[in-house]
């Protein structure tokens, strides 16, 4: 057993292995100050949600609290390994300010009061404008970060029960490319990827994915493969200086909005040097013939010249990728957030389907979430799709769904596709929507464009719901505020990016009158007296193992086939990869083996879209295109970024996720250890712009687009020149102002969205945050302070001159302990 | 006698209907600008509704690259066409976001970009018929430039005329229905 400084080392130890062999078990923990293992009451089966990886964990429960973590060494996803936000960030269930009573807004002011007038109100509207204006006045917007069955439900009551086609979340932001991208290349959302293949890969590509802060667990097993024998090589694409850049055999920093440029570059080298899997490529794939010609006018020269990166560069990375034998890429928000989200990404999987990389160990694509459960939003029909990857656009599917619900199809709104958050935000400021139910999110500060935003969000014809567990940004602007439960106080289960499902169990009650968000569902659904076609209640489940059973009914034949799950089967073990059915009981490692895809079009969950503009393709020119379900490559134009450096605007602005906190730091602001170690907003630049501008570290910036302003201190960091780069995190709940920026002067904002444009991606609808064009001036020296950005990411300083930086540590608090498991052989 | 070149092909088929196909690529060229403009028009009145302004201005550069297209091809039958599009000024265009910004809190407008969809959707269906034309003229023609122009191009208005009819698809219900 070790102790160690999980601030100062996020990855914590190495356990190297080798090519082929399995990860061995590292269990880590950290318990509440004073606490060893004997003083733990009972611990509770569960996994992180604060990361898309779904490590799998046991909660620590003293005296009826939450008292710490542990990995599960037997879990498939972590072997007992656990991130830094993982190891503090359950302290923010504990908070003293935890939303403990429902609010309405009483005379402009949020009052407390009690469930049954809150629910009332809820309803009460909800009804008023059904009768008034009709279900397309009504609309809600989720998030990642609840349980499958609360998603279920939601579904069945928005699409089902209201009748409302306005459904989405946030995991818009995140993870909608990643699904829009598996559909165009494979007809439907799933990962063609399992964790494991990091095993055996020889090459791994990370596009746009800082993995390192992202994802610490998975990026602990690439650290893993490269100290032990046969490493992997690495290729990252990434304007920034990340840990993963600094391990790379290659690093490519191309401008920021020119993804699709390098991606069609290297297919262009993959094809030019006909490292291709030809018989791959005639067995199990269509539009071949259009790549081809499409891929003439990429040259290494022009996209070298476009991206701004070496020739050499791009021709080892092609080398690289186009003669692995094992091959795996991620791609994530430097792809998905960026101009052309959807056409990048798409070049991604073209590169595995060119090359026969797919459904074999070490060959996989994992399109990334950003969030824990965001998979459960994509399967449920929470967040722009059907439930069970049903396609809105084939009729029978909707029949279908329709007889799983018991209700007539014409209920089931399916002229055109599940709106999108943005377009949500749109009719709500066109004043056709006019209720919005908000759970679990905080768009007042993670959308686009936030003075717009506000001014959206806080007009009076709107009715405005927030379910949350703290008061946020969004909560304050609301008219009724509901406090809901959170992981670790209710049961549920979620699904992670490689399809594994965990169970989480309720280890302790909620604070004060707080409920599950699925308690508060089914009771909206009673109360606005949802019925089914023979007069029974449209939600026929009261506890969340029933709704579990409810909707593996719903996958039944489906491809996230859930039918031979159970609360049961999760309990105890590891989590279990979708499918698993009849034919899979124990789940399934990789699908898409032997060239076999969800993509044919009676089955397939999506015909796709025009990348360029977003249209959606008709079932009949899907069936000339695809009639036996192969896989689809398709081919992409690059088109200019839509806002691009001026005189005015010198700067490319790109906003990001970083290592110590979650979203808009609900929950980590409130872990002291995370809170500590990136406490305020930054900015950075290149050591070349700071020398060419007379920036050093520490002085104080302003930052401005056309939209707005930030202020924040100077990090010099090892970001491509011409760029800045600003943290996603940072809004106004822990500032005098409450929800937006200060009055004061020099009180500038700090949330990057103030600066962001509304824009977003035509097929993914997935909003763009890196492709601003900005201008920075500074408002005063560092005086001896320097940027109090962590020293142990992509922060880290590479400057001269400033005041000197001190290293990024927890120090005593943040001592966590680290068991390693004696290595005994390979297997 | 020597074998007819290519070529001659091609030059005797010009000079004898070299003004009707003359007229034809004149008037496409004509057609393509009309729609830039109707594009960047559209963009500009729905700058409020993001994904129009900014797709709508996407797909007008393929037409500003059709008329540069035309005019190069046209002086083949020469023609001396403006190989740069219109550009309308950039102060109008400026007014007309700005107005359309101090719109956007009605649901009224909407119905105006209904209209306008419907205005872009009739107009590249034309240019559409246009190119069908132009293509057939070209393989009968034995003009592989001309035919290569044909084929480049025409997708990409294809593509316009679905973009059209799906914004009209995704947006009518709500502006018809609600409100």
């Amino acid at each position: 057993m070790g102790r160690l400084d999980r601030i100062a080392e996020p990855w914590g130890t190495r356990t190297p292995y080798g090519p082929g062999e399995t990860w061995p078990v590292r269990v880590d923990q950290h318990l509440a100050e004073g606490l060893g293992d004997d003083d733990v009451d009972a611990w509770h089966q569960s996994a992180s949600i604060l990361h898309s990886n779904g490590d799998g964990l046991d909660i620590a429960v003293k005296d009826g609290r939450i008292v710490g973590v542990r990995g599960r060494a037997e879990d498939r996803v972590n072997h007992g390994r656990l991130g830094p936000k993982d190891l503090y960030g359950w302290q923010a269930n504990g908070s003293p300010d935890r939303l403990t009573k429902p609010l309405v807004r009483r005379d402009g002011e949020l009052v407390e009061t009690d469930w049954d007038t809150a629910m009332e109100a809820v309803a009460g509207r909800t009804k008023e404008l059904l009768a008034e204006r009709g279900a397309s006045s009504i609309a809600f917007y989720t998030t990642g970060q609840l349980f499958l069955e609360e998603y279920y439900t939601l579904g069945l009551i928005a699409h089902g029960g209201i009748g409302t086609n306005h459904v989405d979340g946030n995991t818009r932001l995140c993870t909608a490319t990643a699904a829009a991208a598996l559909k165009e290349s494979f007809g439907c959302d799933g990962q063609p990827g399992s964790y494991t293949d990091l095993d055996h890969a020889d090459v791994i590509c990370l596009y746009g994915h800082n993995m390192a802060e992202t994802q610490t667990v998975l990026w602990t097993r690439i650290l893993d493969r490269l100290a032990g024998p046969h490493p992997p090589a690495i290729v990252c694409v990434d304007p920034r200086e990340t840990p993963v850049a600094r391990a790379a055999t290659v690093h490519l920093a191309p401008r920021p909005g020119t993804n699709v440029m390098l991606m069609n570059a290297l297919l262009h080298e993959v094809l030019a040097h006909d490292w291709v899997d030809h018989d791959y490529v005639e067995a199990h794939a269509v539009g071949f013939p259009e790549l081809q010609k499409m891929l003439q006018g990429y040259s290494v020269e022009r996209a070298a010249e476009v991206c701004g990166v070496l020739e050499a560069d791009l021709r080892e990375a092609a080398r690289l990728i186009g003669t692995s034998e094992r091959l795996f890429s991620t791609v994530l928000q430097g792809f998905y957030q960026s101009h052309q989200a959807t056409a990048a990404a798409v070049l991604v999987n073209n590169v595995h389907i060119v090359r026969g990389m797919l459904g074999k160990p070490g060959c996989g694509i994992l399109q990334m979430n950003g969030q824990p459960t965001a998979q459960n939003t994509r399967e449920c029909g929470a967040d722009g799709d059907l439930p069970a990857f049903r396609n809105w656009s084939n009729d029978a599917h909707v029949e279908d769904l329709a007889r799983v619900w018991n209700i007539d199809p014409v209920d089931i709104p399916h002229y055109t596709a599940p709106t999108h958050a943005m377009q949500i935000m749109r009719y709500v400021e066109d004043g056709s929507i006019r209720f919005l139910y908000v759970t679990a999110t905080n768009p007042a500060v993670s959308m686009p464009e936030l003075q717009r935003m506000r001014s959206i969000l806080s007009q009076d014809r709107l009715f405005l719901v927030v379910q949350d567990i703290f008061l946020s940004e969004t909560a304050q602007l609301a008219d009724v505020v509901l406090p809901a439960a959170t992981w670790g106080e209710k049961t549920g289960t979620f699904t992670n990016v490689d399809r594994t499902v965990h169970l989480s169990e309720k280890a302790v009650e909620p604070p004060g009158e707080a409920r599950s968000d699925f308690d508060i569902l089914v009771d909206y659904a009673r109360r606005l007296d949802l019925r089914d076609k023979d007069g029974a209640p449209l939600v026929k489940w009261t506890t969340p193992e029933e709704a579990f059973e409810g909707w593996k009914e719903c996958t039944r034949g489906r491809p996230c086939d859930y039918t031979g799950l159970s609360y049961d089967e999760l309990r105890g073990g590891s989590g279990i990869q979708w499918p698993c059915n009849d034919e899979h009981p124990d789940g399934t490692e990789r699908i898409y083996e032997d060239g076999q895809f969800w993509s044919a079009p009676d089955y397939c969950e999506s015909y796709g879209r025009d990348l360029v503009t977003g249209t959606p393709v008709s079932p009949t020119e899907y069936r000339a295109l695809n009639p036996d379900g192969k896989a689809v490559l398709k081919a992409a134009e690059y088109v200019v970024p839509h806002e691009v450096p001026s005189s005015d605007y010198p700067f490319q602005l790109i906003t990001g996720r970083t290592l110590y906190h979650f979203h808009t730091r609900t929950k980590t602001a409130r872990a002291p250890q995370l809170q500590a170690a990136a406490p305020e907003v930054w900015v950075e630049c290149s050591a070349a712009d700071a020398a060419e501008q007379g920036w050093a570290e520490g002085d104080l910036l302003e930052v401005r687009t056309p939209r707005g302003r930030v202020t924040a201190r100077l990090r010099v960091s090892g970001i491509r020149q011409g760029v800045l780069f600003l943290p996603f995190h940072y809004g106004y709940w822990d500032t005098g102002a409450g929800h937006q920026p200060g009055d004061d002067a020099g009180d500038g904002g700090r949330a990057a969205n103030e600066l962001t444009m509304t824009d977003w991606d035509p097929a993914s609808k997935q909003p763009l945050f890196k492709t601003a064009a900005a201008t920075a001036t500074r408002l005063r020296g560092a005086d001896g302070e320097p940027s109090r950005a962590p020293t142990t990411t992509a922060s880290r300083p590479v400057g001269d001159g400033g005041p000197p930086v001190p290293d990024t540590r927890g120090g005593d608090a943040a001592q966590a302990d680290e068991r390693l498991e004696t290595v005994g052989g390979a297997r | 006698m020597s074998p007819v070149s290519p070529a001659q092909v091609v030059r005797t088929l010009r000079s004898l209907s070299g003004n009707k196909v003359a007229a034809a690529i004149e008037e496409l060229h004509r057609s393509e600008d009309d729609l830039a403009t109707a594009l960047l028009s559209l963009a500009d009145q729905q700058k409020v509704d993001h994904e129009v302004f900014h797709v709508a201005k996407d797909v007008a550069a393929w037409s500003q690259e059709h008329v540069r297209e035309l005019a190069r091809i046209g002086r083949d039958y020469d023609l001396d066409l403006d190989p740069e599009p219109s550009d309308e000024s950039t102060l109008a265009a400026r007014l007309k976001q700005k107005a359309s910004e101090l719109a956007g809190r009605h649901h009224e407008p909407t119905l105006l970009l209904l209209a306008d969809l419907r205005h872009i959707h009739r107009t590249a269906a034309g240019v559409s018929l246009d190119w069908e034309v132009l293509a057939q003229t070209a393989q009968a023609m034995k003009d592989t430039e001309l035919l290569a122009v044909a084929q480049d191009c025409h997708p990409e208005t294809l593509r316009q005329m679905r973009w059209a009819n799906g914004k009209v698809k995704e947006t009518a219900a709500q502006v018809m229905v609600t409100g």
